[in-house]
């Protein structure tokens, strides 16, 4: 039976939503800019001459090159930071604050008259003084009224539940059903989607909860919801359970038990095992490449209702994939990692980070080569995909040699776009197979005609439509 | 500078005065005292009178964290005390925790960074002037040595921290039914009369 085209599209799509999603991750790698410009208009508006304003320029510029030569040394008070460096969040705010303590005698004034150093002292004060007031109202401007209003309410859930990273976790799982054998079951196939995209959001949402003081500490998690109180804990719970309960119950009712039961492992396994594991072993490294793993195998069990060799083959190619992604991310991320406590091999084991990126990077080009036999795809599949699994695994080797930030950036940005186009020509040379899925699914049609006599088929309605639909072709 | 410093106060009282008001029954008046007590961790910021919901600062310099000012209701019940000081103690324990923290990777870095230049034989500054630092791959031997000399430390933390955040989150629920069997109870009272 030739692929129609109604099927042949629906698969395309599931790969097209894959790759669109990866440039929104990269995107969100993007850092914010420093907003030390909306200061220096904060103190132009105080009054001030020319000669205060580059007085103020070049404490300003002292504090920002933080050069040993140029420093000033503040004068010894509670308020003042020991250490004028950058901190690892990087807040240009704080470096603001710093401008307060200056005593002004060891200012480095310039070259005038006795009158005139004299005239500049006082201003100096009066500026400083002028500037403390000036800080104290824009901190105070800072403050933020913790009501929630609801028109905020879905920007602020959707941060929760990592929305873009649900996206790709559902992309996944829609590979998995479309790689999968039997015919495609639109309906079955969208009741998978919200539930695994639920699941997801649900598991995101606690990991969040968890994490509230660590993610406060990290540069690239400091902007979340619960960490900038835009939403009680109590909430964000709530929403987690009003996430998992009908995500769940969709998979195992609306889909089939097994997927239902895997989606419940997953939430445990990235809520109760990865997230605290975070801090105490460098095997959460390994037990989230896991939980990155289970939804492609959701979607083949979705379509096919049993956990056979093509599931685990789906399983294997993200399992492996995690390697080299994160890996080459905590590479940049060690001195954060290492202030907020987490333990992860790029601090506590390098060398082995990077060997195990390399590793699983070879390990994909054996999993592309196994994809045939398995019967996924054809021979051409692991031929076309060379090209790709090479440049990620010399990638990998230059992460490997070099152990550098260059050399880690460059495999992760590889990374994000290795997975979708790979995963969209393994949909490509699937569908190229299209008379090996009536033989294979004939040997599974006997496993659900058993299923269909237990009480799973007595759910009324639409939700029995995964059930049904195979047996009717 | 004293007298310079006395007069920032002043400045910064008059603004608190107009905001709070005299009559106003929030936390500043209150927790003034508290709050004198440790004047480098707390800030200065009073809330608007007519506001009846906590606020959130910006993060505090040392700790990242960001400091929450609860609001204290006129009827507030035990329940909504307890859950208030709960999250009051949590937050400074937390802002403690982290502050610590932070300056002690500051200052250890600092220090290894000055006994590697050292070893290594050069100044404390680069040619350019510029403070010399040592890449990343140098670093990573501080970052993994200071991780695993803090990680019983992290170890009590994370159980407490863990603890402390079920707990709010298990009062604020219990707070949540109370506030939703009271608007129950009053409506049935207006319907019965």
């Amino acid at each position: 039976m030739a692929a129609s085209p109604h099927t042949l599209s629906s698969r395309l799509l599931t790969g097209w939503v894959g790759g669109c999603v990866w440039y929104l991750e990269r995107r969100a790698m993007q850092e914010s800019p420093h907003k030390f410009m909306h200061l220096f208009r904060n103190i132009n508006k105080q009054w001030i001459t020319f000669q205060h304003f580059n007085f103020l320029k070049r404490m300003y510029v002292t504090q920002l090159n933080r050069s040993l030569n140029q420093q000033v040394k503040p004068k010894p008070e509670p308020v003042t930071s020991p250490f004028l460096e950058k901190t690892s969040s990087g807040q240009a705010k704080a470096e603001v604050h710093e401008l307060r303590p200056i005593s002004p005698p060891s200012l480095p004034l310039s070259r005038k008259a006795n009158e005139k150093e004299l005239i500049e002292l006082e201003s100096a004060s009066v500026i400083e003084a002028s500037i403390d007031v000036g800080n104290a109202t824009k901190e105070e401007k800072q403050w933020k009224e913790m009501k929630l209003h609801v028109d905020d309410l879905p920007g602020i859930l959707a941060r929760l539940s990592k929305i873009k990273l649900t996206a790709l976790v559902v992309s996944t799982t829609s590979a998995g059903f479309a790689l999968a054998p039997g015919p495609f079951d639109w309906p079955c196939f969208l009741l998978t989607l919200l539930g695994t995209g639920l699941a997801s959001c649900a598991a995101n949402s606690i990991n969040q909860f968890f994490e509230v003081p660590f993610d406060s500490n990290m540069n690239r998690t400091k902007n979340r919801p619960l960490v900038r109180g835009q939403i009680s804990p109590l909430l964000a719970v709530s929403f987690a359970t009003c996430c998992a309960l009908p995500g769940v119950a969709l998979l195992t009712w609306g889909v089939n038990p097994l997927t239902g039961a895997l989606g419940v492992f997953n939430i445990f396994l990235y809520t109760c095992c990865y997230t605290p594991l975070k801090r105490i072993s460098i095997a959460n490294t390994w037990v989230g490449a896991v939980v990155g793993a289970i939804p492609p195998v959701m979607g083949w069990t979705a379509a096919t209702g049993c956990l056979d060799a093509g599931a685990f083959l789906l399983g294997g190619i993200l399992y492996s994939w995690q390697f080299p992604h994160f890996n080459a991310l905590s590479w940049g991320l060690r001195e954060d990692y290492s202030r907020g406590g987490y333990c992860m091999m790029s601090v506590t084991h390098p060398a082995l980070c990077r060997r195990v990126a390399l590793r699983h990077c070879l390990a994909l080009i054996g999993l592309s080569t196994a994809a045939p036999i398995l019967d996924v795809t054809t021979w051409t599949f692991p031929v076309i995909s060379l090209p790709i699994n090479l440049y990620i695994s010399y990638l990998g080797f230059r992460f490997y040699r070099d152990a550098d930030r260059k050399s880690s950036r460059k495999l992760f940005f590889c990374s994000l776009w290795h997975l979708p186009l790979f995963l969209l020509l393994m949909l490509t040379y699937y569908l190229l197979r299209g008379t090996r899925r009536r033989t294979v699914w004939k040997e599974h049609k006997n496993i659900y005609t058993s299923l269909q006599a237990s009480s799973l088929s007595s759910a009324p309605g639409l939700f029995s439509c995964c059930n049904k639909r195979v047996y009717e072709n | 500078m004293a007298s310079l410093r006395s007069g920032r106060r002043t400045v910064v009282s008059h603004l608190c005065r107009a905001f709070t008001g005299p009559g106003s029954h929030l936390a500043p008046e209150r927790g003034a005292p508290r709050r004198d007590a440790a004047p480098s961790r707390v800030s200065r910021f009073c809330p608007p009178r007519k506001s009846c919901y906590d606020w959130i600062g910006p993060p505090d310099k040392c700790s990242n964290l960001r400091p929450v000012h609860f609001y204290i209701p006129e009827n507030e019940s035990p329940l909504e005390q307890k859950l208030r000081e709960l999250r009051q103690e949590t937050q400074e324990w937390n802002q403690q925790f982290w502050a610590n923290q932070n300056l002690t990777f500051r200052k250890e870095k600092e220090e290894f960074i000055h006994s590697r230049l050292k070893a290594k034989g050069l100044g404390l500054r680069a040619e350019s002037g510029q403070k010399a630092t040592l890449n990343a791959e140098e670093m990573a031997d501080f970052y993994k040595e200071f991780l695993s000399k803090n990680f019983q430390k992290h170890m009590y933390y994370n159980r407490d921290w863990y603890k402390r955040n079920f707990a709010i989150t298990y009062f604020m629920g219990k707070v949540a039914l109370e506030k939703i069997w009271n608007k129950l109870r009053l409506k049935q009272k207006k319907t019965i009369n």
